[in-house]
């Protein structure tokens, strides 16, 4: 046995405590101060109020902003985990030549920072003519989800016994078939927990929506504008918004992601 | 039978699964940052971008002074902000991989990775409003009889909002390669005789060199490339290259000069990620 000095574990212990507090202080902050009355929070607290959140409800850019961040979000999830899961797939079942190079590109956007993507993506967006459309968003934000998509279903894949694929074949099915009846209902949770997870990528993504959208503003660029004006507690109220959305998807991601194999039969 | 399956799977099935990301990369990912590079070649007459082939912009840039001072100052936050990283996340990692049951684990990752998917902006943000010389920070340091002590718009609190950003993934990195040390290793050194600091430095560390590193090198490429932090924290003065990014783009119009600065980025993250891989993979 590992000699266990009591006293040191609590140190850790705390230590532990401490760095958690650090991680999680701003995002309590964030959603205390979004329901105290003053505009500049200090000690001791002011009243409880909903205005910030009144503020926001009655502010119609926040509200197209919301509707921008929902097409946007669904749209790049779904396209992101569908390219996910062909990469995936690709991935699980086949090698061939360069198939480093083609790992490397699939998974190598998150590599690069996302105020380099922005200027390259604003600028290729504007030669092709569709920088400032919605469209130039879902694009984005599909290229930033794919990777995460893929690594989560191909996490799934990997419990796959491969054997599975190819008895479907030996009793017939086509590979098609063995797709839609065997690797698809299989990879279900991922494929769910991969949409959940783009969607919230895509809400909380500010640079390159900074840069490319325009006037069709998501709801991080309006948190961004509010931020470079004053102060101004309605960002509290509009984050623990998003903080609650995206909570949410990933809570259900997760939820799927941890679920056990299915009994197929 | 071979050949024939070989065809098969080249027509149609194989590809439907390897070409999306193929074709999606080249186009949306390769083909803008190869655009990018190429912009910085380009030329701006009268506020109108001309496709060219002239080192002007590089020129320009690498004969600022202002350049050079943002290249060091980005350079060294981000290289300060990956040392404090890794030396604040090493025992709570530690902690977490071999302290912990597995359930307590598994519920401490949970809840690192919930930052990941909360706005930085709002969390900033409420860092401003704990910073600010009139903030509760110095509020409740106030009622000890000190400060107030001036956080904002300093390279301390450049450093805050970085490590709000990185600590969190850094200790998932670190927790998991440090946990799948196999704890054998460990018992074996304390029987030889090694304490708990020397089973650390002779064991753990070596094992979990490339977890260690790969997370020190995810610290560096977030921090090198944020522009909240050291504009709304460390309030710009100097300013980084990613804020010089902006400001060149928004305002000036000059955006092969920002593509300059971008390229010269890029190749900076590079050669840092070449060096930390052969550092991670190098032989013992």
């Amino acid at each position: 046995m590992m000699v266990n000095d009591k006293s040191i574990v609590w140190i850790l212990k705390i230590y532990l405590l401490i760095i958690f507090v650090f991680i999680f202080m701003p995002i309590i902050t964030s959603v205390v101060f979004s329901f105290n009355s003053d505009r500049f929070p200090s000690l001791p607290l002011g009243h409880f109020t909903w205005n910030w959140y009144d503020k926001v409800y009655y502010d119609s850019e926040t509200w197209d902003a919301i509707r921008t961040s929902i097409i946007v979000a669904l749209s790049a999830s779904v396209l992101a985990t569908i390219i996910g899961f062909c990469t995936a797939y690709t991935d699980f079942r086949y090698s061939f030549r360069f198939k480093n190079a083609y790992l490397a590109l699939a998974l190598l956007p998150p590599t690069i920072p996302l105020i380099i993507l922005a200027l390259a993506m604003l600028a290729w967006f504007s030669k092709l003519g569709i920088s400032g459309q919605i469209w130039a968003l879902i694009i984005a934000h599909t290229v930033l989800g794919a990777p995460f998509a893929m690594a989560i279903i191909r996490l799934r894949l990997q419990q796959m016994d491969k054997d599975l694929e190819s008895a479907a074949w030996n009793l017939g099915a086509s590979e098609w078939a063995t797709m839609r009846h065997v690797i698809i209902p299989f990879a279900l949770p991922s494929i769910i927990s991969a949409l959940c997870l783009t969607m919230a990528v895509s809400f909380d993504e500010f640079a390159i929506a900074w840069f490319v959208s325009g006037l069709n503003k998501s709801v991080p660029v309006v948190i961004l504008e509010i931020l470079q004006g004053n102060v101004d507690p309605q960002i509290n109220a509009i984050g623990s918004f998003v903080f609650a959305t995206t909570m949410t998807l990933v809570v259900i991601a997760q939820l799927f992601l941890f679920t056990k194999k299915p009994n197929n039969h | 039978m071979i050949f024939s399956n070989w065809l098969r799977r080249i027509d149609g099935y194989a590809l439907t699964w390897r070409l999306p990301v193929i074709i999606w990369q080249v186009l949306f990912f390769l083909a803008p940052l190869v655009f990018m590079i190429a912009m910085s070649f380009f030329l701006v007459k009268n506020y109108q971008m001309k496709e060219a082939f002239e080192f002007v912009n590089w020129v320009k840039i690498f004969s600022k002074g202002y350049f050079w001072s943002s290249y060091g100052l980005s350079f060294g936050l981000a290289f300060l902000a990956t040392i404090t990283a890794t030396c604040i996340a090493f025992p709570a990692s530690y902690c977490l991989a071999f302290k912990l049951s597995e359930t307590a684990r598994r519920w401490a990752i949970f809840f690192l990775i919930i930052p990941f998917f909360t706005s930085y902006l709002v969390r900033t943000f409420s860092w401003y409003v704990l910073l600010a010389e009139s903030g509760v920070i110095n509020n409740i340091i106030g009622y000890l009889g000190i400060g107030p002590i001036k956080m904002l718009n300093t390279m301390f609190g450049t450093m805050i909002g970085y490590l709000t950003l990185t600590l969190p993934l850094v200790i998932i990195l670190q927790t998991l390669s440090m946990a799948s040390i196999d704890k054998n290793l460990i018992e074996a050194s304390h029987n030889l005789g090694a304490g708990r600091v020397r089973a650390i430095f002779s064991v753990i560390i070596p094992s979990a060199r490339i977890g260690l590193i790969i997370g020190a090198l995810f610290c560096f490429i977030l921090s090198f490339g944020d522009f909240v932090s050291p504009y709304y924290l460390g309030g710009s003065n100097p300013p980084t290259l990613p804020i010089l990014i902006i400001d060149t783009t928004k305002s000036g119009q000059q955006w092969p000069r920002a593509a300059v600065i971008a390229t010269i980025m890029m190749v900076t993250l590079m050669l840092v990620a070449l060096s930390a891989i052969k550092i991670a993979y190098k032989k013992r």
